[in-house]
């Protein structure tokens, strides 16, 4: 039956922001979804609000919206568009949710739009608890035993028929946001109020806990007749307790018999069935007493998610696409099998011969005050996947692919404690995860634990236990030895393994080179393996490859001009898609231009690891030696190192040691802007001005060097990215307490200290050079003031305050910084403006963050652009000489993950917190910045109480912005002294109470609902400090807030677009 | 240590590995199967005779063994290679370890070679003959002339070989999760089952169904079965060329004659086509594995099914009374008929699953659909 004749034009709704448990997958899913149908001829309508993607760019579909994802803009769309069909599912809960939003609201049917894919009551009868436990009862599978709450009433009665532990989960939330795991009374009671509060239907499920079985899942497609096929099966490595997106997972599934697999896969195509999934993947999720083999059902998800996004990582079978398809009418007999080349149909399994790992990344370092146990709500911000021959190569691929640091097992505990610091502390390690368990297991091996025991503790399979304490074992058997001494089977043997160079180096007391060396000479070198869906049955004409120790390499390498752009790695704050965006571009524009384009990236979550973004992908670890080997096979012409982020930089100079073609900027010129002390020379000859600065290489010099720059001060580690552990200090006192606790200050990594600019204004430049002649990309003028990161910091294109002037003064020394840094390529420059004066903050000779929204708002591709520069073609022969300003507005606004970490302060500062980004477009600042609020899940404030309180430096900003709200008719109150200065001024505004002050107090008015909109602005720990429970209120009450002046008056102006009137067709927007 | 091993094939190439059975030599016709699950089904699958079995997943024995899984009573692979051993079997059904299980049954079996590179070439050059060597006295040439002085497949009558020699009742249902197996006693209709190889989850789903099931040797004549009554036959799996097996193509040709349903698996459904007068064909690597999409040309359903043939039927030479009604959505290849005048079906795959997706078990359904039909015809036909 081919495709549907009556769909014309179809609708897809994206993910939005990259948040905690909706990352780029969605990315990877839509853009597929797009493209699968263009191919088919359909007209595509797109909407979502994050500009970083490359489902957002003006060719992946027709039209594409990029408005907050809000089922009233969705109307407005479709009431311009009018598609024939929706396709809610290939945009997670966020799309979802819209989907059935529009739905109830009439909008469908109003417009005689058609949902394809999933349908409204297939959506509800997965995602509502109590339809879902009973359509399981319906088919005869077990669900754990459970009560749905819609009160903390309700939730008591439940719980006292189940006891403790009992799990928590809220209806329609994503990545278990509102869940979690009570021991105790008081823990109850808590994740219960918020679960409430965040499930949209205010309903939670309180289950039995099955705390310790195994965990699995299953990725199904079916289509419209019935046609059903497992994609692939994943087991998790954690069992039941931790979030599956927090969980180390395997594919395949390694613990099961055929009888026992078979039964999963029956009940999974059943549940499927059952749910009326009518076409598309959908994933099951199964957990499996260890002890009798019971099964139970989980959960099941009716759309593409980050599990099949790892599954079609995993497999090489794009689901995404081949769902698109089945939703416009096709059956998986009718498509192909692209990875077999179309020899073979889609409608099979995917079988493999290869091991995969992920495993999570966290960012608990940047969240101190966060509960970092792992538990029912995912807290990870990325993750990394790993192929290997052997479970043992694969895990340990991922290991050192995480970039954290570790090339392996390496050791966390300290072996010398006493025993019973040791056994509590792997008692508690070991029970209650966290982000390190699996290091934990391996030192508790080190430390002479018995499996039996770990597994007492864990209750991670055996199977997974041997494997990681025959590597123990085995590191042990290195102790003592020589590394000239390994001969080439000892080598091989280690390799086969998956011990990095790296690792053997630290366990054989010698380097890295050393052991790569003696590797190489004994000819121990990496062999690469296909993916191709069908362990070698077929012959596969897509080079999807891994590394392995094996004899057989299929990699056959082509003669061709060759270029490799490295990729980004797992996705961490400070490093997310916006790279991987770049990346993508990088390799279109080199495969556009003739080049064979080579990626390599250990990111399943991407865009850049689909197998057709690049002629070739290699799914490596980002590492020295695993991107060096892919080097010495392929040969390329030129490698790319700026588009990634700071992963592949980080390699850059070892690489051009290695003899690597590193093009582009050269990674001298790297170091020369990002060693401050060459990059201050640059200056001085340019003539241009940095802020005072000084670098202290002890604490004890330190004070003195801050005396000669003067308080306030910039403080941070030199060599970081996103701003990990930089802080604003106030005083000497403040400055003592850093150097001493927040970091370790060394000559090899000194401190830098900078006058920190206050009330200045913080621009943002992206600009192309050749080498010889400079493009402006375009200028961002940051919302908020300087000191705050500017990842973290909305921004407006273009600049919504600054005059001509200085916009011009700023063009001229960016171009000037460009030349003199011999740029060929990107270029991101951080500026300070404070009165007339300019102060360069910071400037990064590579693809920004900001580079993605950029070419969002001015239609121009920049890493297209920049990768042509790298391969030779100036900005001339490319016609890209002209700055390109817009004539409308656009606003990046950034997204937060402070809900989903409890108890955590949601200030803004110098250390970039931000997991996201939307777009606001608008004819005016205001209505973009309104858009960029809404897109990101706030509320502009209806008309009400608004509370200001603010520092000393801002009591004579306020009152203007007081003003401004007076005249909006908002009330105002404030706490004592910002009360008075706006008294003074003729303003009225009542006083209230600071929490230390009695009550009642502000805190109490925003639990009592009574605020609209809070500005407060602090400076100092202790001031921060006192105001904490304020901010934190204000998130848990959805009230609207800021914590800078600038903010205020943003969001001052935004009130005037409180509702959207206007979408915009971006593809219109940039022929104009 | 463990021992080493090679494995030898006629090509030429050899593969050095470790040993993880007993020491010596074996040889047979090297296959490899793609499933990712059901080693313990596969190694003790009678169609395997002769065959030395390849399996694709790189780690095999994680779920050790046990009672439960086995196809037959013993290991009929000739032998097996894979790429991994796990250090540790991990499963709540688990009775003991493969490599122990391996020994026990006197298997010779390799590891720890590229079993992937073995795979392609199998792919590239067919199906070869090759021999495992294991133990520390192991000569390359040893291994390669066994290789190659190994006879091949074509022409080999092996379903003799695995037959049971005398004829049993079975009385045991399928295995639950929660009840393993079950005795039953099917009184519903009385099936005979030539045993050309049979594996027992196919004994098990007839008498789920509420069979009597009489199972026979292979040379069992027409007339033998025909004298106990059956009100189906049924022709099972089993090992090695259809053609030379002339008793059972002549037998089932003659029961043809009759209106008692037949349906038959694999090897049985070769046959069946055989005695309507079709050819059969050596295929270059056959299929084996538990992914292999079948289309029913009727209803343009697909279903995931376990395949495990080595020769398949000529869909050209097929006669008129017999029709096409599944194909192989691989390649193309016939994967079922349905006799036109007889209530008579066969299927290349296996139904049976075990190991594999039970998506094509309602063909089971459809042979007691057509006993039924029939038994009511001749209780009708008897009143009248």
């Amino acid at each position: 039956m081919p495709r549907r004749s009556d769909i014309k034009s179809v609708l897809i709704i994206g993910a939005g922001p990259i948040v905690i448990g909706q990352a780029c997958e969605f990315d990877y899913s839509g853009a597929q979804a797009c493209k699968a149908l263009k191919e088919e001829g359909l007209r595509v309508i797109l909407i979502n609000s994050n500009p970083a993607t490359i489902m957002t760019d003006p060719d992946t579909a027709d039209s594409v919206y990029i408005e907050p994802i809000h089922w009233k803009v969705v109307e407005k769309i479709i009431d311009k568009e009018r598609p024939d069909v929706l396709l809610p599912t290939m945009g997670g809960q966020t799309a979802l949710n819209c989907a059935l939003d529009l739905d109830r609201e009439g909008v469908l049917e109003k417009y005689n739009v058609e949902m394809i894919g999933a349908s409204r009551e297939a959506i509800d009868m997965a995602e509502d608890r109590e339809q879902f436990r009973r359509a399981m009862a319906d088919i005869g599978l077990h669900t754990p035993r459970a009560f749905i709450a819609h009160s903390l009433e309700e939730a008591w009665q439940g719980q006292s028929q189940i006891g403790f532990p009992v799990i928590i989960r809220p209806s329609f939330t994503m990545g278990g946001s509102g869940g979690g795991i009570a021991y105790n009374k008081e823990e109850f009671e808590d994740i219960i109020k918020r679960g409430l509060d965040l499930s949209p239907t205010s309903e939670v499920l309180i289950e039995t806990s099955v705390l310790g079985w195994k965990e699995y899942e299953m990725e199904v497609v079916r289509d419209k007749k019935d046609n059903c096929i497992i994609i692939c099966s994943i087991e998790n490595i954690d069992p039941m307790g931790v979030h599956t997106g927090d969980s180390i997972t395997v594919a395949p599934a390694q613990t099961l018999t055929d009888k026992e697999y078979q039964i999963m896969r029956n009940a999974s195509l059943a549940v499927l069935r059952k749910i009326g999934v009518e076409t598309g993947g959908s994933n099951v999720q199964f957990a499996i007493n260890p002890v009798d083999g019971e099964m139970i059902i989980i959960e099941m998800n009716p759309r593409v998610s980050r599990s099949s996004a790892l599954a079609s990582k995993a497999t090489g079978f794009p689901i995404a696409k081949i769902a698109a398809k089945l939703a416009v009418g096709y059956t998986l007999d009718e498509l192909q099998n692209d990875i077999t080349g179309g020899s073979t149909p889609a409608s099979f399994e995917p079988t493999i011969d290869y091991v995969v790992t992920k495993i999570p990344r966290f960012t608990f370092e940047k969240f101190p005050q966060a509960d970092d146990r792992l538990s029912t709500q995912m807290k990870s911000v990325g993750e990394v996947m790993a192929i290997g021959r052997s479970f043992q190569e694969s895990f340990q691929k991922a290991l050192r692919g995480l970039e954290t640091g570790v090339d392996g097992l390496d050791e966390i505990v300290d072996q010398t404690s006493s025993e019973d610091d040791l056994e509590d502390l792997y008692r508690k390690e070991l029970r209650l995860p966290g982000a390190n368990r699996i290091w934990y297991v391996a030192d508790a091996f080190r430390s002479g634990y018995s499996l039996e025991k770990i597994y007492e503790y864990t209750a991670i399979d055996p199977w997974f236990l041997a494997q990681i304490e025959d590597l123990i074992n085995t590191e042990k058997g290195l102790s003592g030895k020589i590394v000239d001494t390994l001969d080439a089977d000892e080598v091989r043997f280690l390799k086969r393994k998956g011990f990095s160079d790296r690792r053997l180096a630290k366990l054989l007391d010698s380097n890295e080179l050393v052991v790569g060396n003696l590797r190489r000479e004994l000819g121990v070198r990496p062999v690469y393996k296909r993916v191709d869906t069908c362990a070698a049955e077929f012959s596969s004409s897509t080079a999807y490859m891994y590394s392995s120790y094996e004899d057989e390499c299929e990699a056959e390498p082509s003669d061709r001009e060759k270029i490799i752009v490295l990729g980004g790695g797992p996705n961490r704050i400070g490093q997310g898609i916006e790279f991987d965006y770049c990346c993508v571009h990088a390799a279109m524009a080199m495969r556009e231009d003739g080049y064979e384009t080579i990626m390599i990236n250990c990111n399943p979550e991407t865009v850049s690891t689909d197998y057709d973004t690049s002629d070739r992908l290699y799914f490596e670890p980002l590492t020295f030696e695993d991107v060096l080997e892919v080097i010495h096979l392929e040969k390329p012409k030129g490698v790319i190192v700026q588009f990634g982020g700071q992963t592949p930089l980080n390699l850059a100079r070892a690489l051009e040691a290695a003899g690597v073609p590193i093009i582009g900027t050269t990674p001298d010129s790297i170091d020369l802007a990002e060693d401050r002390e060459r990059f201050q020379q640059l200056l001085i000859k340019l003539e241009l001005r940095q802020p005072p600065n000084r670098i202290a290489f002890d604490v004890e010099t330190s004070a003195a060097l801050a005396e000669q720059v003067g308080f306030p001060l910039v403080v941070r580690p030199s060599y970081v990215l996103g701003g990990r552990a930089m802080e604003i200090v106030y005083d000497q006192e403040d400055l003592a307490r850093y150097m001493k606790e927040a970091v370790k200050v060394t000559k090899d990594s000194p401190v830098l200290l900078d006058r920190f600019l206050d009330e200045a204004v913080e621009v943002d430049v992206d600009a192309i050079c050749d080498g010889e002649s400079v493009l402006i990309g375009g200028l961002m003028e940051h919302i908020e003031q300087a000191g705050v990161h500017s990842g973290d910091s909305a921004c407006s294109l273009p600049p919504y305050t600054l005059s001509a002037e200085i916009q011009q003064e700023l063009c001229v020394q960016v171009s000037a910084m460009a030349k003199a840094l011999k740029v060929v390529g990107l270029m991101n420059t951080q500026f300070a403006i404070k009165g007339d004066d300019i102060y360069i903050l910071e400037v990064n000779p590579r693809a920004s963050r900001t580079v993605p929204f950029v070419s969002k708002a001015t239609g121009m591709a920049l890493a297209k652009v920049a990768a042509r520069c790298m391969v030779g073609q100036t900005l001339e022969q490319q016609q890209c000489t002209k700055q390109v300003i817009p004539d409308f507005v656009s606003v990046k606004e950034s997204v937060f993950p402070f809900a989903k970490f409890h108890g955590v302060d949601p200030i803004l500062g110098p250390e970039m917190k931000s997991t996201g980004e939307v777009m606001g477009i608008g004819k005016s600042f205001a209505e973009a910045f309104a858009k960029g609020m809404i897109a990101a899940g706030g509320v502009i404030p209806k008309p009400g109480t608004v509370f200001l309180s603010v520092r000393d430096n801002d009591k004579k900003g306020v009152v203007d912005l007081a003003r401004s709200l007076h005249a909006e008719g908002f009330n105002l109150v404030s706490t004592g002294g910002t009360a008075k200065v706006i008294q003074v001024a003729g303003i009225e505004c009542k006083q209230v109470n600071k929490v230390k002050e009695g009550r009642p107090h502000i805190v109490d008015m925003i639990k009592n609902d009574e605020i609209v909109l809070i500005v407060n602005t602090t400076e100092g720990r202790s001031a921060i400090a006192d105001s904490y429970a304020i901010r934190r209120e204000a998130l848990m009450h959805s009230v609207c807030y800021t914590t800078t002046l600038s903010g205020g008056r943003a969001t001052c102006m935004a009130m005037s677009h409180r509702e959207i009137e206007d979408v915009y067709r971006l593809q219109s927007l940039h022929s104009h | 240590m463990p021992k080493p091993a090679i494995l030898a094939l006629q090509d030429g190439t050899i593969f050095e590995g470790s040993s993880i059975g007993v020491d010596g030599i074996i040889s047979g016709e090297v296959v490899f199967n793609t499933a990712m699950t059901g080693y313990q089904e596969i190694l003790t699958d009678p169609s395997y005779c002769r065959q030395i079995v390849t399996l694709t997943y790189p780690h095999i024995g994680n779920t050790g063994v046990n009672g439960e899984d086995e196809e037959a009573v013993d290991i009929h692979a000739s032998g097996l290679i894979i790429r991994d051993l796990p250090l540790r079997a991990s499963n709540w059904r688990s009775q003991g370890s493969l490599g122990d299980y391996l020994v026990n049954r006197n298997v010779v079996a390799i590891a720890d070679i590229d079993t992937r590179k073995l795979t392609r070439l199998l792919r590239d050059k067919g199906a070869q003959n090759g021999a495992i060597m294991a133990g520390d006295n192991i000569s390359t040439e040893a291994a390669l002339d066994a290789a190659r002085s190994f006879a091949g497949l074509a022409g080999m009558d092996l379903a003799q070989v695995v037959s049971t020699e005398n004829s049993y009742e079975w009385s045991n249902s399928t295995w639950s999760l929660q009840s393993g197996y079950q005795q039953r006693n099917g009184s519903r209709f009385h099936i005979v089952a030539y045993d050309y190889g049979i594996k027992k989850n196919i004994l098990c789903m007839l008498v789920d169904r509420g069979a009597k099931v009489t199972v026979v040797p292979a040379q069992t004549s027409a007339q033998t079965v025909l004298e106990m009554q059956p009100d189906g036959v049924f022709l099972s799996n089993g090992p090695g060329d259809p053609e030379p097996c002339v008793y059972a193509i002549e037998a089932i040709a003659e029961i043809l004659q009759t209106d008692i349903p037949v349906f038959g698996i694999c090897l049985g459904h070769q046959l069946l086509c055989l005695a309507c007068g079709a050819k059969s064909l050596k295929m270059k690597f056959g299929h084996h594995g538990a992914n292999h999409p079948v289309q029913n040309l009727d209803s343009g359903e697909v279903m995931i099914t376990s395949q495990n043939h080595g020769f398949t039927v000529d869909e050209n030479s097929l006669p008129e009374k017999l029709r096409a009604t599944h194909r192989s959505l691989f390649d193309g290849s016939l994967q079922a008929v349905h006799h036109i005048d007889r209530p008579a079906f066969s299927f290349q795959g296996h139904p049976e699953a075990s190991p594999g997706p039970h998506d094509v078990a309602p063909l089971f359904d459809h042979f007691f659909e057509l006993i039924e039909v029939q038994t009511n015809q001749v209780v009708s036909a008897r009143k009248a």
